[in-house]
């Protein structure tokens, strides 16, 4: 190893966002867990069968609206995290990854502007 | 420890197609690398789960639409297909979930000992794969 450290000879370890996004898909997995709970408790205590008004019903209340959209954000970097994760021990050519980081992220980001502009069609 | 018959291998610059498929993996690394393999498919099938989400509650039309899609298909893709593709995603959340349960159990508590590891992986799978049949079996209309 050098003895120099600084410049282009500079050592720089850690990308410094680990504990971050360990915390964060930790906390966000506990909100969709959540959310899975509260959803199938509405489904389940339906009464009678389940058709298009029961169910687009249970959507259409201001509180899950806002809840959902929590939810599609929270899962927006739940996936991001868990996907850079794959990339980063599976793809080693630098190229190549940042391809598939974009990719990804427009992916993400499209699915998420969808799945809010069908949320709030209702 | 007992005695080893002979000297245990060691695996330096592991090659996919020699090393992975001999390998026996303990339960707590199939569900571990089940749990990825989830995740990833989930992430590809993103796309056709919004679909259904947007279609179930845009309208009473695409609601039927999309009912009508899971009996007798759309163009040329046949129903049991749409089926499969929904059963697919019920696995993988379904185990995603409670693998991901596990991770955040033993973060919690600490669990992290070989025999708590062995037996919740088991579980997890017990439970994400026992569900997922009786789930398959309610969405091939078995009762």
């Amino acid at each position: 190893m050098s003895s120099v450290n600084y410049g282009s000879k500079r050592i720089v370890t850690g990308a410094g966002y680990g504990f971050r996004d360990w915390l964060a898909q930790r906390v966000t997995a506990v909100l969709m867990a959540l959310f899975t709970v509260v959803l199938l408790a509405q489904v389940i205590f339906t009464s009678g069968p389940i058709g298009y008004e029961e169910w687009a019903g249970i959507f259409a209340a201001q509180w899950m609206k806002v809840l959902t959209f929590s939810v599609i954000i929270a899962l927006l970097y739940h996936v991001w995290v868990g996907m850079r994760d794959i990339w980063m021990d599976y793809v080693k050519p630098l190229a190549v990854r940042m391809v598939l980081h974009v990719f990804t992220l427009v992916w993400l980001v499209g699915c998420a502007g969808w799945a809010v502009q069908a949320l709030w069609r209702l | 420890m007992t005695e080893l018959a002979r000297k245990r291998p060691e695996f330096r610059n592991i090659n996919a197609l020699k090393d992975l498929p001999t390998y026996r993996l303990p339960a707590a690394g199939i569900v571990s690398i089940l749990h990825r393999i989830s995740g990833f498919l989930m992430f590809l099938l993103m796309p056709l789960f919004i679909w259904l989400f947007d279609n179930s509650i845009t309208s009473e039309i695409s609601f039927a639409q999309l009912s009508a899609a899971f009996g007798i298909g759309i163009g040329f893709v046949p129903g049991w297909f749409f089926k499969l593709l929904a059963l697919a995603l019920i696995w993988a959340y379904l185990h995603h979930f409670i693998a991901g349960m596990r991770h955040i159990y033993m973060d919690a508590f600490h669990a992290v000992g070989k025999e708590f590891g062995k037996s919740s992986a088991v579980a997890t799978l017990v439970l994400s794969l026992g569900l997922t049949a009786v789930l398959a079996a309610k969405l091939f209309g078995l009762y």
